[in-house]
């Protein structure tokens, strides 16, 4: 273990992708950093930042970030270019417990850029197998936001895909409305397992149409999203009641999520 | 081993203490109090028995000795990391203290090296230095309710020290203290004694849930709160934190990595993009901040937070009072059990 956990390590940007106007996923060395899928590293611009980022995907040489611009740091993020360097420090956080969802029913719904944190989970069962059947719920909120545009393409081959943008558009085929309605439409096999991720409203409307639909809280995950400094349980900012989402999350079961309140 | 000395031996005592530590204790700061002609008390750096106000509680805790209020972590020189760890050749410290503060660091602890796999090395290389040298205290504040939390005693001290009529009593705990304590001092019966009574009793919340979270007691803080954050800069249990990066205007190659004391109270704690934020009104901030102390730190940690320095209560400028939102807790926990 890192002597001063808050020292991250250089790592080499390999490449970019440019998702939208505003996302970037970056490919970058791991630099022996081996994650879990969902767990996320703090990401450091010296003398503009550091902040939490999801670990998008990964393989033995590699790590993948998917950063949306809203700020300084992911604003400069969004500007690296391969051969770039940043530093990386983790990972951190519990990431999926990927066994719940064995051989089972899953149902994700996914807000935006809370499709990073999977992406690298879908893909694999794309790939391998692994799930009985798996339906993919996506919301953005214009279509010019829509992200990973050729995965979820892809995806479509193996697994019901629905997308929908909440601000309909003149080209626009798809579905117009919010992610957390698309639930409504599908069915629920029995044992099913599901997966949120997104803005916090988004997941409680989500997880509680799921509920309704059949799918057990116990069988619920979502990945939470707080305002963070340390990443480590040191800072505070990510507390809700006597959970820490940095250590204990940033996945929960429903069944715990839904006592917690901020 | 009990010890007494006369103010001239204890005196030298601290002389040569001071060759090898840093001491820090309460000190009284003439005129420079929130108010006009008041005093500050507050830690600072002490070489003689007059400088201590062993008599008067200091308005903010020892925390930032160990745990500054902005602290240094890296040096940026063009793109590289250099770390800043307190250096090992510092003097250790000794701090004067009361039993209410020692606990206080102990709930520091239990966050900073203890909650999940890592330990904040920053504070590490402080605490690790710090002796804690235990102040009787032979009288209790208007605020003080350190016996209703159960942190008026302590064992976790180096030397205990009883002021009396310009004679100190110690008694030496730490063996590496006990050969210049000999030197200077008397041998003498010493038995540590303890505030067992304040003036002011609470009832401790035993069990607390989320029943209290729709209590109108929240909006009643609501009203009066200016979400200034005092109570949580003094609070001897408070340590959240925020890390910031800066870089020199005249040198913009150059910067550095920073963590400043940040509080739950404050606009900005949970802010993130899109104008999403929790906790916007000032009484579910003070609710959050009443749970963790009464609640929430105890399931984590099994330790009440809240030590009842009472410092908060003090430094209030709207007289919101902690021990008696503690009271009316119980209370409503005692109603809503009831139903
Ligand atoms: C566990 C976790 C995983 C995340 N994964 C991703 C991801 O995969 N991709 C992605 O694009 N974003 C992710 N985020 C959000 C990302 O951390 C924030 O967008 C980022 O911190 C903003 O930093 P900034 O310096 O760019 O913004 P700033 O310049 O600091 O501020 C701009 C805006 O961002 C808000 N903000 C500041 N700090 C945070 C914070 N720590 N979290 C959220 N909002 C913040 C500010 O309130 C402000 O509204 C994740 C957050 C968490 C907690
Ligand atoms: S909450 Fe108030 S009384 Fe309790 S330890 Fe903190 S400052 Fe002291
Ligand atoms: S000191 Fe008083 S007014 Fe200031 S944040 Fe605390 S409770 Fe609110
Ligand atoms: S991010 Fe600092 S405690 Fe969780």
């Amino acid at each position: 273990m890192n002597a001063n956990p808050y020292l991250p390590v250089k790592v080499k940007v390999l490449e970019v992708g440019k998702q939208t106007e505003n996302v970037a996923t970056l490919k970058i060395e791991s630099q022996g950093l081996n994650p879990a899928p969902g767990q996320f590293v703090e990401v450091s611009i010296p003398k503009v930042g550091e902040c939490p980022v999801s670990i998008s995907d990964f393989g033995s040489d590699f790590l993948e970030l998917t950063v949306r611009k809203v700020g300084r740091v992911t604003g400069a993020l969004n500007a690296l270019r391969a051969g770039d360097s940043l530093f990386v420090r983790g990972p951190y956080g519990n990431g999926f417990p990927l066994e719940n969802f064995d051989r089972r029913h899953v149902v994700m719904v996914l807000g935006g850029i809370g499709l990073a944190p999977v992406k690298g989970i879908i893909n694999r069962y794309y790939l391998n197998g692994g799930v009985n059947r798996l339906d993919l719920l996506v919301g953005f909120r214009t279509p010019q936001e829509i992200i990973f545009r050729a995965e979820l393409a892809r995806w479509r081959e193996k697994f019901n895909v629905v997308v929908a943008v909440e601000q309909d558009d003149p080209g626009w085929p798809g579905r117009v409305g919010l992610v957390s309605d698309l639930v409504k439409e599908i069915s629920v096999e029995r044992e099913a397992a599901a997966v949120v991720v997104g803005p916090p409203l988004m997941i409680k409307a989500a997880a509680e149409e799921l509920s309704g639909r059949g799918v057990a809280k116990e069988n619920i995950w979502v990945s939470l999203e707080r305002r963070m400094s340390c990443g480590i349980g040191k800072c505070g900012h990510c507390r809700i009641n006597d959970r820490y989402v940095c250590l204990d999350g940033p996945v929960f079961n429903y069944r715990q999520a839904e006592g917690l309140v901020d | 081993m009990g010890y007494l000395f006369s103010a001239d031996a204890f005196n030298s005592l601290l002389a040569e203490l001071k060759t090898r530590y840093k001491i820090f204790a309460p000190k009284i700061y003439r005129g420079k109090g929130r108010t006009a002609g008041t005093d500050l008390v507050a830690y600072g750096e002490a070489g003689e028995l007059a400088e201590i106000a062993f008599d008067r509680k200091t308005a903010f805790s020892p925390k930032e000795i160990i745990f500054p209020v902005n602290q240094t972590m890296f040096y940026f020189t063009k793109e590289e990391f250099q770390e800043n760890l307190p250096p090992k050749e510092d003097k250790d410290m000794i701090i004067f203290l009361r039993a209410c503060d020692i606990n206080g660091i102990e709930r520091m602890d239990a966050i900073l090296l203890q909650n999940g796999p890592y330990r904040d090395v920053y504070y590490e290389k402080l605490r690790g230095k710090a002796r804690f040298f235990l102040i009787a205290c032979d009288q209790s504040w208007e605020s003080c309710f350190c016996v209703s939390t159960g942190s008026n005693r302590t064992e976790n001290y180096s030397v205990y020290v009883r002021e009396e009529n310009g004679q100190v009593f110690c008694l030496v705990k730490d063996r590496d203290f006990e050969e210049i304590f000999s030197k200077y001092g008397r041998p003498a019966d010493v038995e540590p004694r303890f505030i067992e009574e304040n003036k002011i009793r609470v009832r401790l919340p035993e069990e607390i849930d989320q029943r209290v979270f729709g209590h109108k007691l929240w909006e009643e803080y609501a009203a009066r709160c200016s979400a200034c954050g005092r109570c949580t800069v003094c609070c001897p249990t408070c340590t959240c934190f925020t890390i910031q990066d800066i870089f020199y205007r005249d040198n913009p190659d150059c910067g550095e990595r920073r963590r400043v004391w940040a509080s739950c109270l404050i606009d900005g704690f949970t802010d993130m993009a899109a104008g999403v934020s929790f906790r916007a009104g000032y009484g579910e901030r003070l609710r959050f901040r009443a749970m963790h102390k009464a609640a929430d730190f105890k399931k984590r940690f099994g330790l009440f937070m809240c030590v009842g320095c009472g410092r908060c209560d003090d430094a209030c400028p709207e007289y919101i009072s902690f021990s008696k939102c503690l009271n009316r807790l119980s209370e409503i926990m005692g109603e809503v059990g009831q139903r």
